[in-house]
């Protein structure tokens, strides 16, 4: 199969046109007949897409699977896959089907909601496969408005200020990137993106308005991309919007914005910033680690004091996103595959402490912790998948948490040890904010009137939570499925990453010198 | 050597002839009762030029030595105001019809002012400039008081008569002291004064008088305070043509003068424009955020994309003006949707203008709701629709030219600006259920403009209709 890339990333698409054109919605037929067709066409989607996991060569650090033609205004519809994006793209496969069937509740406006998640689907495997800066962009861009819609109109009490937030900060993040992309574009003369990870942007220092930038264009590029990208990780002190849109949003939006959508802020790093604007990325090293550090540290403690869960899981992910940040940034192997896996992980605990939110949500239309307590004693099933997935959350050895922060914070003690000793904190932190949620939701006597009549997870929930308890496990114990196959990638992206910085460094000093 | 010139504007002497046999036909004949018939012929007539200069011109010709020039750049022009002016005119006849507004003047007075366009577009000389334009100007002002017994019609046209009279007299105080220094009123004698050495004060002084003439009528900040108050006062139907045709034929208009006429001083001009763009940029999008009148609303939306495309004319290259043009194009298709949806807002018959009005629209008419949703996302510049490949024009050209805080700051005011239409959007999808909901009248031509304008915002992703090779082709008359 020659278009194996567009198939996957076009099937959701071509399943929500098939639901807007033919479907008449309305009656409780139609709804039950539109949740079929999305999870069957998401779950199509995820058989074919092993298609590229198998035919992926680890081997080969460039572009594989790529399809290219021409598109308008003299730019590439061009879509490939390398070492650094398969595992997102399978990531964003795999969560979806379990995103619908987590919708099964759904009652207002099925088939709209289907559409616009099956839309976002396709959205964000374009953005994981593209390979031009405009087509990058188009797809990058477009997911806000489904994400937009569904904030907006399935979630809850504050549902329009959370939407409206969401919006604007991340599009005024993202409309700064594109006028670095023209920039680039400029000075390189093409959009395609491979040719621009070869291309070497001028890294001269300039001054501007009588400010000396070291580094030069790169410098001025990578800021522009990291207005972008830090919003969407999102990193502090720009996390803001994120607790507003986790806690409005419907129980699905939160688990595909936290498994799937900030993972586009670190493949953003990884694709942009590192690899085309090394130095760049090297004169504003420290600025990112400590951005990460501090984000680590004071996420953590706000979480420790949230009444709503989903916020505190929010304020975790911020946390968790901070261990990532400064995994990339820490530039060397361990760093890189740490963050790598870090989101990959992440994708997977988080959305499924989303699900566990979701679980009781569903039953008692409150999302505050002290509203619960002693759950163990009429959910037992419950307890045991929720206190997985809280270890997991603290990076308990044996679970997928474990490997990325460990394998980050081994990355980055090697290049800043003050960061990683204060990164290392944070670990604690969420020890203690985790397990006392844990303590206060599920743990203690069942004395609250209110939840004498608790149901455990149906038959449908306990299937949701299989696969992502699976995938935490084997992933915990046994990493090399993900990390051979990022590995040369990685190895790749590090040298390329090492020489142009050392390289860099001769022209920065040069320039200052001549100053 | 006299049939020759006739040949070349033969288009535009069709159109006024047919105006002027139309219109005298109606007047010994049965009057308003033929208004619906002869808007009809004047739409087909319209678009049959339109579809006659789109593929019979080729080259570039000059009429009347120099003064009327035929060129890749005013065809492309003159195709897309005689279309948007039909569309125009076929939305309208419904709504016009049942208020009893429609007039058989009216279709006329729109063909007049689509020849002065065109004549707008194909200048070659201050004076044909002039010509052109008061022509426009004077056929407008009256149609924006088509409603003589509504206060704010006729408050609106006079309003309109009253500064555009203001700005006439400002252009033509430039076009004299252009004419004192350079000598000639001719585009191509001017610019070879200026070309002989640097601008001299005197015709800088012009330049900048001309600038703000035209900038009136683009309205362009700090020229723009009639826009929100004509758009709000004139009746619905002649707002949209106000939103689309004229702008179009400004912004040609401008086009063609500073390259034509100042093409060797671009670094004088350029700076005074990107100034009128910034302006326009943040004014638009600040000032709409309070309005709740739909019709001011995109009042100020149309300034703020006046900024966009004149930032495609800051950057005074051929790149420029192509993107000037592509993002007119795209304006204009926009445009002519959202009006659609306008037109067909009403409550108990009457026309309804207040956006609270639309509360849970996608509820009740889920096809309407995200046809204008479509149009609002690109109007907003969000991608994959194609309002956003307008914006990359611009930026693209803006960036190449240097102009990279244009670049910065007109992306900046689009954020601001995705606010208000987002506000919309809340409306439709988000809002609580109200009683005093507008009801959406159903009306065939409304519906069609509405989904074709939606499904090209869609559709042009794949494919711009192999706009911009035309845009291009036009550009490289205009600047070489």
């Amino acid at each position: 199969m020659d278009n194996l890339l567009s198939i996957v990333t076009f099937l959701p698409a071509l399943a929500a046109l098939i639901l807007g054109l033919f479907l008449r919605g309305g009656t409780e037929d139609a709804d039950q007949n539109a949740k079929w067709l999305a999870l069957f066409a998401t779950s199509a989607t995820f058989v074919i897409s092993l298609f590229i996991l198998f035919q992926f060569d680890p081997s080969d650090t460039e572009m594989q699977m790529v399809e290219q033609s021409d598109w308008l205004m003299g730019l590439q519809y061009k879509l490939g896959v390398d070492g650094i994006s398969v595992l997102f793209v399978m990531l964003t496969t795999f969560m979806m089907p379990l995103v619908i069937a987590a919708s099964w509740d759904v009652n207002v406006r099925v088939k709209e909601y289907m559409i616009a998640f099956l839309l976002l689907e396709t959205l964000m495997l374009g953005v994981f496969m593209a390979l031009d800066l405009v087509l990058f962009y188009l797809f990058f861009e477009a997911g806000l408005i489904p994400m937009f819609l569904i904030i907006g109109i399935w979630g809850g009490k504050n549902r329009i200020y959370a939407s409206f937030k969401f919006f604007l900060y991340t599009f005024l993040g993202s409309v700064l990137m594109l006028v670095a992309m023209v920039g680039m574009f400029a000075d390189a003369g093409t959009t395609d993106i491979p040719t621009l990870l070869k291309h070497e942007f001028a890294s001269e220092s300039f001054s501007v308005l009588g400010v000396q930038v070291i580094g030069g264009l790169q410098t001025m590029l990578f800021l522009a991309f990291f207005a972008s990208f830090a919003v969407k990780m999102p990193m502090w002190p720009v996390h803001t919007w994120l607790p507003d849109a986790h806690v409005q949003a419907p129980t699905a939006g939160s688990v595909v914005l936290a498994a799937i959508l900030l993972k586009m802020g670190g493949y953003g790093f990884l694709r942009f910033s590192l690899p085309m604007f090394p130095v760049g990325s090297a004169v504003m090293t420290d600025l990112v680690l400590w951005m990460s550090a501090i984000a680590i540290v004071y996420t953590s403690l706000v979480a420790l004091v949230q009444e709503d869960m989903k916020k505190l899981i929010a304020y975790s992910s911020v946390a968790h996103m901070g261990y990532v940040t400064m995994g990339i940034f820490a530039g060397n192997q361990q760093g890189i595959d740490g963050a790598i896996f870090q989101m990959i992980s992440h994708g997977f605990i988080s959305g499924a402490l989303f699900l566990c939110v979701g679980v009781i949500y569903d039953r008692m239309h409150t999302r505050q912790i002290d509203a619960y307590g002693g759950l163990v004693n009429r959910m037992p099933a419950y307890a045991v998948i929720f206190m997985l997935f809280t270890m997991a959350n603290v990076g308990l050895p044996g679970t997928s948490g474990f490997i990325g922060e460990f394998l980050t914070l081994m990355g980055i003690f090697q290049v800043n040890t003050w960061v990683a000793m204060i990164a290392t904190t944070g670990v604690i932190l969420s020890a203690a904010y985790a397990l006392w949620l844990y303590r206060r939701v599920v743990m203690g006597d069942l004395i609250k009137e209110s939840l004498k009549a608790i149901t455990d997870m149906t038959a449908r929930e306990r299937w949701i939570f299989a696969p992502l308890v699976v995938m935490t496990i084997w992933l915990g114990v046994y990493p090399a499925p993900v990390l051979d196959r990022i590995g040369p990638a990685v190895e790749a992206l590090v040298a390329d990453y090492q020489l142009a910085v050392a390289h860099g460094d001769g022209a920065t000093q040069h320039a200052n010198v001549s100053y | 050597m006299i049939s020759a010139d006739l040949n070349i504007i033969l288009p535009e002497i069709l159109l006024a002839v047919f105006a002027m046999v139309a219109l005298l036909g109606a007047v010994y004949t049965e009057k308003d009762k033929l208004a619906p018939t002869l808007l009809w012929i004047t739409a087909a007539v319209m678009a049959a030029i339109a579809l006659w200069i789109g593929t019979s011109g080729s080259g570039t010709n000059e009429a009347f030595g120099g003064m009327f020039i035929d060129d890749g750049f005013a065809r492309f022009a003159k195709v897309t105001i005689l279309i948007s002016a039909a569309a125009v005119l076929v939305m309208s006849q419904e709504y016009m019809q049942r208020r009893g507004i429609l007039r058989f003047e009216y279709p006329m007075l729109i063909t007049l002012a689509a020849v002065g366009m065109m004549m707008m577009v194909s200048a070659g000389d201050l004076m044909a400039l002039y010509m052109g334009l008061e022509l426009q100007s004077l056929s407008l002002y009256v149609v924006a008081s088509l409603r003589r017994d509504s206060v704010k019609s006729t408050e609106a046209g006079l309003k309109y008569f009253v500064l555009g009279a203001l700005s006439s007299g400002l252009l033509l105080y430039g076009a004299s002291l252009t004419y004192g220094y350079a000598g000639t009123t001719l585009f191509s004698g001017i610019v070879q004064t200026a070309n002989e050495g640097q601008l001299s004060l005197g015709m800088l002084f012009g330049l900048v008088f001309l600038a703000a003439g035209l900038a009136f009528k683009v309205s362009a900040v700090p020229f723009h305070m009639w826009t929100p108050d004509v758009y709000e006062g004139a009746p619905t139907p002649i707002t949209a043509f106000f939103a689309t045709a004229p702008k179009m034929a400004a912004m040609a208009l401008f086009a063609r003068l500073m390259h034509d006429a100042f093409g060797q001083a671009i670094g004088d001009w350029s700076q005074v424009i990107a100034l009128l763009s910034v302006l326009s940029m943040f004014l638009g999008a600040v000032a709409a955020i309070g309005q709740t009148n739909i019709k001011r609303l995109m009042a100020y939306s149309s300034i703020a994309h006046m900024g966009y495309a004149l930032m495609g004319l800051a950057a005074g290259s051929a790149m420029g003006v192509q993107a000037l043009l592509i993002y007119m194009a795209i304006y204009i298709t926009m445009n002519v949707g959202t009006f659609a949806f306008i037109l067909s807002m009403e409550r108990d018959g009457a026309p309804v203008t207040d956006i609270s009005g639309l509360h849970m629209l996608s509820k009740r008419d889920p096809a309407r709701a995200l046809a204008m949703l479509v149009l609002l996302f690109s109007l907003a510049g969000v991608p994959p629709l194609v309002g956003f490949f307008g914006k990359l024009q611009v930026l693209l050209a803006a960036y190449d030219a240097g102009l990279i805080w244009l670049a910065v700051a007109g992306v900046v005011a689009s954020v601001i600006g995705a606010f208000y239409y987002l506000r919309i959007v809340f409306y439709m999808y988000f809002g609580d259920e109200r009683d005093d909901a507008v009801e959406m009248r159903s009306s065939p031509v409304l519906y069609g403009l509405l989904m074709a304008s939606a499904v090209i915002m869609v559709v042009g992703v794949v494919n711009l209709f192999g706009i911009e090779g035309a845009a291009a082709a036009a550009a490289a008359t205009l600047v070489n």
